[in-house]
């Protein structure tokens, strides 16, 4: 359990390494570098239905990669009609290891990430890093495609409440 | 936005504040939740009752025009100030619950460490809640828990403080807590304890930490720290942070090695 979570982090701070290099003023804490290698285009909804079926040849890690960056059946509408295309990060050397992720994007949304390389950290690096690793995305930061469960933030007061994401979370469900 | 049918949310006013629940798992929709939730709400309108200094007969109030001793008052009081020396001591001044007032002399308000302390306490009635995860927001500060199996943990969007519409980053938690200071909406709420100034060169600060009476007092002095703050959240155990400058640009800092955090789990 702690190590699917462990490579889910490791996948999302690598689809910020895709997104962010553009934006690489961006900070510290990383030294990944590597800015994508192979960008395929044409590839169309066989791509991301093929990367789908075979997440679990590559173990739990795939599946817990593809929920983060999809909601459910958002591969099967637009990716048809759409371009879709894959892209193959470069293997970016985390503290943990090396780590690269390919995704399929469709109508410039995320709607698969799989794990191609994975670090084989020790399970205390994972303690350490398991109740948080900030992850910065550019290109994915409304509601929508963030898939986001609560919002902080310094308006997300009495006042901002009412225009702020974290009311549209609440209402969606009172 | 597309909603997460397994997370069941609550939202209350209260301590002036939206308070805002999510559970997801066994118990996250059914009368164990009700009663934790009930309790939460009651325990936090007490804390209203206790600590707030917009309500002339909270203890607080009385403490500060001097009407009563810390011994004449509940506890908690003593708790909260505790942690608001350690909070003044480890910030060099900079956080202090006892805020320059106009006239320059000092006024007892210890919210800044009230809401984090009293959030993190309510959070742990949801940990009566077998295999159930919660995440619990005051004001956009927040704990999460992960105890559903197969949980992937929370997924915390950091606000934008250029548009509350979107989030600048996403901070995945299993166990921890998120807290965030800024001046947007609000206005200019936080001053520099020493100075009086207000920040100018950074937008928001988020931080993630083990705690939330923590997160929340780090986010607020690294705040009003304004450029020095990132400097200053690098030396504390454990923090990660997102800090948001006011010309938009985005910097996340790590702080050192939490000590002994490597058996924790």
């Amino acid at each position: 359990m702690k190590r699917i979570s462990f490579w889910l982090l490791a996948t999302l701070s690598v689809v910020v390494l895709l997104f962010g290099y553009d934006a690489s003023r961006t900070g510290a804490t990383s030294t990944l570098a590597s800015p994508p290698a192979v960008v395929s285009n044409g590839a169309q909804s066989s791509t991301s239905g093929s990367s789908g079926s075979s997440g679990g040849s590559s173990g739990g890690s795939s599946s817990s990669g593809s929920s983060s960056g999809s909601s459910g059946g958002s591969s099967s509408g637009g990716s048809t009609a759409a371009t879709s295309r894959t892209v193959t990060g470069g293997v970016a050397d985390t503290q943990w290891g090396p780590v690269q992720v390919q995704l399929a994007v469709t109508a410039g949304k995320i709607t698969k990430v799989r794990v191609l390389q994975q670090p084989a950290g020790n399970p205390k690096d994972t303690e350490i890093n398991d109740y948080a690793l900030p992850i910065l995305i550019k290109e994915t930061t409304d509601a929508q495609s963030a898939q986001i469960d609560m919002v902080s933030g310094a308006t997300v007061t009495s006042t901002g409440y009412l225009q702020s994401l974290q009311s549209a979370l609440d209402q969606a469900h009172l | 936005m597309t909603p997460d049918p397994r997370v069941h949310r609550r939202v209350e006013q209260l301590m002036g504040l939206p308070v805002s629940l999510a559970l997801r798992g066994r118990h996250a929709d059914d009368g164990l939740a009700d009663d934790a939730w009930a309790r939460a709400v009651e325990q936090l309108r007490e804390v209203d009752r206790v600590f707030s200094t917009y309500r002339e007969d909270s203890w607080v109030s009385r403490l500060g025009r001097g009407e009563v001793e810390v011994a004449d008052c509940p506890p908690e009081i003593a708790e909260v100030l505790a942690l608001g020396e350690e909070a003044r001591r480890e910030s060099f001044g900079v956080f202090d619950v006892r805020r320059p007032a106009a006239d320059g002399r000092r006024v007892l308000d210890p919210s800044g460490v009230v809401k984090g302390w009293a959030v993190a306490r309510a959070a742990r009635l949801f940990e009566a809640l077998p295999e159930t995860d919660v995440c619990l927001s005051a004001g956009g500060d927040m704990v999460a828990r992960t105890a559903a199996p197969g949980s992937t943990g929370w997924r915390i969007g950091v606000e934008d403080p250029a548009d509350p519409t979107r989030v600048v980053a996403v901070v995945p938690v299993r166990d921890g807590a998120v807290a965030t200071s800024g001046s947007v909406h609000r206005g200019a709420h936080v001053t520099h304890g020493r100075s009086g100034a207000v920040p100018t060169a950074v937008a928001s600060v988020t931080v993630v930490a083990a705690d939330l009476t923590w997160a929340d007092i780090d986010a607020t002095a690294a705040f009003a720290l304004d450029a020095e703050g990132p400097a200053w959240l690098r030396t504390r155990p454990g923090r990660r942070a997102v800090v948001v400058w006011a010309d938009g640009r985005t910097e996340v800092v790590q702080g050192v090695a939490p000590a002994g955090a490597a058996v924790s789990g």
